[in-house]
């Protein structure tokens, strides 16, 4: 039988397999954008007027930067054994100006990435137990 | 701003390195008795203890004052126990300057001290959804490596920089620190030796990711008219200290955040909290990069030096891989960068870590950086920063 597929963490992404957004906060004053939505730092010049209303960022983006975990990240990351290495991409959200860091899809090798190249949010496995698969989002060429 | 200065009266340090057999509060004892040595205070005139914390060795590391006080003796002197990871050192040296400055106490004693397992540092254990450095490990595997990795591969991206630049920041800093009693690495790497070693986060391999060790700094700082009273003339004097905030938007992702904060509404794509660090410090010691003699800055990786030669102003972005191989911040150079090695011949030991630095920057402007001293320096800086958004830099001069 399918394993249940939940988010790894509540309120971050939709679990929208085919259009995936991530899901952040716009200052109803400042029109500043936040992600996570309740867990970045607040614009300073808001600080009597904090309301963030709940926005769904852009689904594209450029790649910032990239690098490898050639070495397993330490608990509370999830490892299933073996050991594989992965990718990670900082990707710069143009609307929102807006940087966000996320695994790269597997499969992709990292001799085919740039700086600037277009990627997507995607939705992969992070980790699974016997019932479950915990989902969250990941970067892919776009 | 024109902050007045207080003096170094006494520096100390225990080895970096790994001691299993010792405790934390072992190797900041050893730091604090060489210092209080060095600057010929007993330990029953000092008036105040602060301490830099370690979260990382239970509640003794939380109230780091009174547990060092009471393993030197209590004596009733008034105590101040600080956190703010990296930067918790120069926190500690701010508090003790406050104090000092303000007339409440003329001699203080500023200690930090880590012990730590091996491997990459983690998380506090427990389940904090609502913590991003718990976040940023469980949603992406985003280890502190993969920061430095991310950064070195933009300046790849911007500015054309290589991966033997950053192997050549590594070479330098060993040669600077081969000679460095202190050092835990006490010997020269070659571009070799970096090339052979395994790539930790691309670009970056092992021997270029600063470890995580074991050590002990303490100083002992007072007020000019103390020392004039002590019979030091010419001490060496703190002149400028930043512990800053970012002023917001941080559109550089910095540890522990998974996301920048968005510039859409204000500031640029460079606007970054590094600079505003050092900016402070120079306002406070009213100078300019151009008055500095050298600097300890910190490698968390060796291309993450290239960054703070422009962060701290000693040259325009993109450039700091010619002032590199210019030979300008190598020992006999124009401005030294990291004349002890840093955090490549070091490691890094968190509270440690930033007083160390102001150990140094004390033993180049005496003269007595035996091995690796730069000539006629009279003015010096040390920066770093501690996660979440502590800045942390002191300005010292002869």
């Amino acid at each position: 039988m399918a394993k249940i597929r939940v988010p790894a963490v509540d309120d971050m992404f939709t679990m929208d397999f085919t259009d995936p957004r991530l899901i952040g906060g716009r200052g109803v004053s400042s029109q500043s954008y936040y992600f996570p939505k309740s867990l970045s730092g607040a614009d300073p010049r808001c600080v009597n007027d904090d309301q963030r209303e709940e926005v769904y960022l852009s689904s594209v983006g450029k790649i910032w930067s990239y690098t490898s975990a050639d070495y397993p990240p330490a608990l509370p990351y999830q490892i299933s054994e073996p050991f594989e290495p992965f990718l990670i991409c900082a990707a710069q959200l143009e609307e929102e100006n807006l940087v966000i860091c996320g695994q790269m899809m597997p499969g992709i090798d990292i001799n085919d990435l740039d700086v600037g190249m277009d990627v997507k949010i995607a939705l992969d496995v992070l980790y699974e137990d016997d019932e479950y698969e915990y989902i969250v989002w990941k970067w892919d060429l776009a | 701003m024109a902050i007045d200065e207080i003096a170094v009266l006494g520096v100390g340090m225990h080895q970096w390195g790994k001691f299993p057999g010792k405790s934390f509060v072992d190797l900041g004892v050893h730091a604090a008795k060489k210092a209080l040595d060095d600057s010929g205070v007993e330990w029953g005139e000092i008036e105040f203890i602060s301490g830099a914390n370690t979260v990382r060795n239970g509640y003794p590391g939380w109230v780091s004052a009174s547990t060092f006080a009471n393993a030197l003796g209590f004596q009733g002197c008034q105590l101040a126990s600080s956190y703010a990871a990296c930067a918790s050192g120069v926190t500690a040296l701010s508090i003790a300057r406050a104090q000092i400055l303000s007339g409440i106490c003329d001699v203080a004693l500023v200690v930090g001290a880590d012990q730590v397992d091996k491997g990459m540092f983690a998380p506090v254990p427990g389940e904090r959804p609502n913590d991003v450095d718990w976040l940023r490990f469980r949603l992406m595997g985003l280890s502190n490596p993969a920061y430095f990795g991310m950064f070195a591969r933009r300046r790849m991206a911007l500015y054309g920089d290589t991966q033997d630049d950053f192997a050549a920041v590594k070479v330098k800093n060993s040669n600077h620190g081969a000679q460095n009693p202190n050092a835990r690495y006490a010997k020269s790497f070659t571009i070799d030796d970096v090339n052979a070693s395994p790539v930790v986060a691309d670009p970056l391999r092992l021997l270029e990711i600063c470890s995580t060790s074991d050590g002990g700094a303490a100083l002992v700082v007072s007020s000019l008219d103390y020392a004039k009273k002590k019979g030091i003339a010419d001490p060496v004097k703190i002149t400028g200290v930043s512990t800053v905030s970012p002023v917001y938007p941080n559109a550089i992702i910095d540890m522990p955040y998974f996301a920048s904060d968005s510039w859409a509404t204000a500031g640029d794509e460079s606007h970054t909290f590094k600079n505003q660090i050092a900016q402070h410090a120079y306002n406070e010691a009213g100078i300019t990069p151009e008055d500095l003699d050298f600097a300890e800055v910190y490698d968390l990786s060796s291309a993450y030096e290239l960054d703070w030669y422009e962060h701290i102003g000693l040259c325009e972005p993109g450039e700091a891989r010619n002032m590199l191989h210019n030979g300008d911040t190598s020992l006999g150079g124009r401005i030294p960068v990291n004349p002890s090695g840093g955090l490549g011949a070091f490691g890094e030991a968190i509270p440690a870590q930033a007083i160390a630095q102001v150990c140094e920057l004390t033993w180049q402007l005496r003269g007595d950086a035996y091995g690796r001293q730069v000539e006629n320096a009279e003015i010096g800086m040390s920066i770093n920063y501690g996660m979440f958004g502590h800045g942390s830099s002191v300005i010292a001069r002869k």
